[in-house]
């Protein structure tokens, strides 16, 4: 094996960072529904996965593209409500372990689903492909989803960091998760915390599913599954306790493996998924609470 | 004298079920044989699963790693010299010249998978819960990754060709009751109840003295043995390639081991021949059959989305699984007898 040789270009840089604001977002959304149920929903990415059929499904059809996108978002929701109602809910108060082979379950279940639907080739979504063109600054060509991503996940961010400061049911989740039962008895009500922690991490998909479908226009029945593997890789390795870490977490992994995979010459980036996970296994072992938890707060193993 | 009729009762029942796949197997045309004998491979899988999550109460997700390389040790050692250039041409020096018969080949398959779990479980059995499910699918996606593309150690993105077809019923059916002897001696050791008490009460288990990082790591490389086993019998049995060994066969016996019941060997056991069983119908009806004179054909794909929507019902009505992740016991009459007539 010949020496690493980096070759960092700015549009290798944005394409990461891009790509790292994507996974964020991702994170967030898993983050948020583990805060309320200590549940890790490992079926995450076929939401997304169900939100890019919908895109290609309008692109196919010649629809504008704020349909496709409208049609993307009731689809994720709609998803994300039922299963909440058919699989979250039943499972509640069962063990980490179960629930994450639960939602394992339904992953391969959706996945099976949509390759019985659409077929193993895959569907083409071209609804949104302007967006990958390049925009030349200053003398660089930067693709414009790279930016398009990140300015649409600092935004999301910051209003959801908004809604959970300064509303009611954002103070209620933060309570609830840090603490159910005790939020329950000054009066939150479960139900309704978590059907909004579910809700917004459905929106987060569907932003994610428009998002990922300009990146890789070729929707299969295992799209973002690979993404949620890293995310999920991410998440851990941050750290699950918060929400912040666990965004920064999904952040890094996402950075790094657009960086890596953008700069690293063809015969060593097929052995990226080894490079990475090899370096979240490092960091487990090192930092089990995760990379960016605060010393004081790294709370006992929950799970 | 007690104890020991009706231990014999618990291993009995599993090792009764799988001589009666086998012998079931005998009976039927040679097309349908090879579905008694993936059951029998998927038995002696689910067995080795079930020796670390089973007893730990730690989900892994990185088993079906100790699969795969139990098949690549096994498949790249006997090929037949004269084909390995043709069927995998960058092999290094040792493994091109040399060629092992077919028991060796499993008995390195089990070694090699014993000492793979060994390397990765020396680190990995420190974390639990969380952490060690997504580690443990780090280990399996290394593997896939690096068995995928260095072709110094095997076929790389090739099948396997040219492994000799050697696992018969006979072979099969005595791995697997092999599997499920050591699982039941294991769970029945001091070890392996140091192992369950760690999972029913962690703290309990340390008050007591028990280290639970040593006795996972027990476990985990007993079960990195028969994973490998099964692996080489796998390679054994038909062409395969590293797909094979990757996230559905992890989903597949992960589904086995929770709808059969993830905390007893009869579990394993009855979830891997009861899902098996389905799974062969359903793969034969979507190429087309006749049932009561019915025509049935069902559209690819429909196998998965059974067995994914049979592993969600049951994890959401019966978490215990189907066996209730009990030993089987003689219904209590029968018991009753059985047991005046010992201890008189």
């Amino acid at each position: 094996m010949t020496t690493a040789v980096l070759n960092i270009t700015w549009a290798t840089l944005a394409d990461a960072v891009g790509l790292g604001s994507i996974y964020a977002l991702m994170a967030v959304g898993i983050g948020l529904v583990f805060g309320v149920l200590r549940l890790v929903n490992f079926a995450y990415g076929q939401l997304i996965m169900a939100g890019a059929y919908a895109i290609a499904y309008g692109s196919e059809r010649g629809w504008p593209v704020w349909t496709s996108i409208l049609l993307c978002f009731g689809v994720v929701l709609a998803l994300s409500l039922a299963m909440d109602l058919v699989v979250f809910r039943p499972l509640r108060g069962q063990t980490p372990a179960v629930m994450l082979v639960a939602t394992f379950a339904v992953a391969f279940l959706m996945q099976a689903i949509a390759l019985r639907w659409f077929g193993p080739l895959g569907k083409i979504a071209t609804s949104l492909a302007s967006l990958n063109r390049p925009v030349t600054i200053g003398d660089t060509d930067v693709r414009k989803i790279a930016i398009v991503a990140t300015v649409v996940a600092a935004v999301s961010l910051v209003l959801l960091v908004l809604l959970l400061s300064r509303t009611r049911v954002g103070l209620e989740m933060r309570a609830a998760a840090l603490d159910f039962s005790t939020a329950r008895l000054l009066g939150v009500r479960a139900n309704r915390v978590i059907g909004s922690a579910v809700l917004l991490s459905g929106v987060l998909a569907a932003i994610v599913a428009v998002m990922l479908t300009v990146q890789n226009p070729l929707v299969t029945p295992d799209f973002a599954l690979r993404d949620t593997i890293l995310v999920l890789a991410g998440v851990v390795l941050g750290g699950m306790n918060r929400l912040v870490s666990a965004t920064l977490g999904g952040f890094a992994i996402g950075f790094a493996a657009g960086l890596l995979g953008g700069a690293l010459p063809t015969d060593q980036s097929q052995y990226l998924p080894s490079f990475l996970f090899a370096a979240v296994i490092l960091v487990l072992l090192i930092r089990p609470g995760g990379l960016f938890t605060r010393e004081g707060q790294r709370a006992v193993e929950r799970v | 004298m007690r104890r020991r009729v009706l231990a014999a009762v618990q291993l009995a029942g599993p090792v009764a079920l799988i001589v009666a796949t086998a012998l079931l197997g005998t009976l039927v045309s040679p097309s349908t044989e090879t579905y008694f004998l993936s059951a029998l491979v998927n038995v002696s899988i689910v067995v080795a699963l079930y020796v670390f999550i089973g007893n730990s109460g730690v989900v892994s997700f990185g088993h079906i790693s100790f699969v795969a390389v139990g098949a690549w040790v096994a498949g790249v050692l006997t090929v037949p010299v004269a084909e390995k250039p043709a069927v995998m041409p960058n092999l290094a020096g040792f493994l091109g010249d040399h060629t092992v018969g077919n028991v060796p080949s499993l008995a390195l398959a089990a070694g090699v998978g014993a000492l793979y779990a060994l390397v990765v479980g020396l680190p990995l059995m420190r974390l639990s819960g969380l952490a060690a499910g997504i580690a443990t699918f780090g280990v399996l996606e290394i593997t896939h990754n690096v068995l995928q593309y260095w072709e110094t150690i095997g076929p790389g993105l090739n099948t396997f060709s040219a492994v000799p077809e050697t696992t018969g019923l006979l072979q099969a059916a005595l791995a697997a009751v092999l599997a499920a002897v050591v699982a039941f001696a294991y769970q029945r050791s001091r070890f392996g109840r140091m192992l369950r008490a760690t999972r029913e009460d962690p703290a309990a288990a340390r008050a007591v003295g028990v280290s639970i990082y040593r006795q996972r790591l027990v476990a985990f490389v007993l079960s990195g043995a028969l994973a490998g086993l099964a692996g080489g019998l796998y390679v054994h049995l038909l062409p395969l390639k590293t797909d094979d060994v990757y996230l559905d066969l992890t989903f597949l016996t992960l589904a086995m081991l929770v709808i059969g019941g993830a905390t007893s060997l009869w579990g394993a056991v009855v979830g891997a021949l009861a899902v098996t069983g389905v799974d062969s119908v359903l793969a034969e009806a979507e190429s087309g059959i006749h049932i009561l004179g019915h025509a049935v054909h069902l559209k690819g794909g429909t196998r998965i989305i059974v067995i994914g929507a049979l592993m969600a019902i049951v994890i959401i009505l019966r978490p215990q699984g189907l066996t209730g992740g009990r030993e089987i016991a003689l219904p209590r009459v029968l018991r009753r007898r059985l047991l005046t007539k010992f201890s008189a």
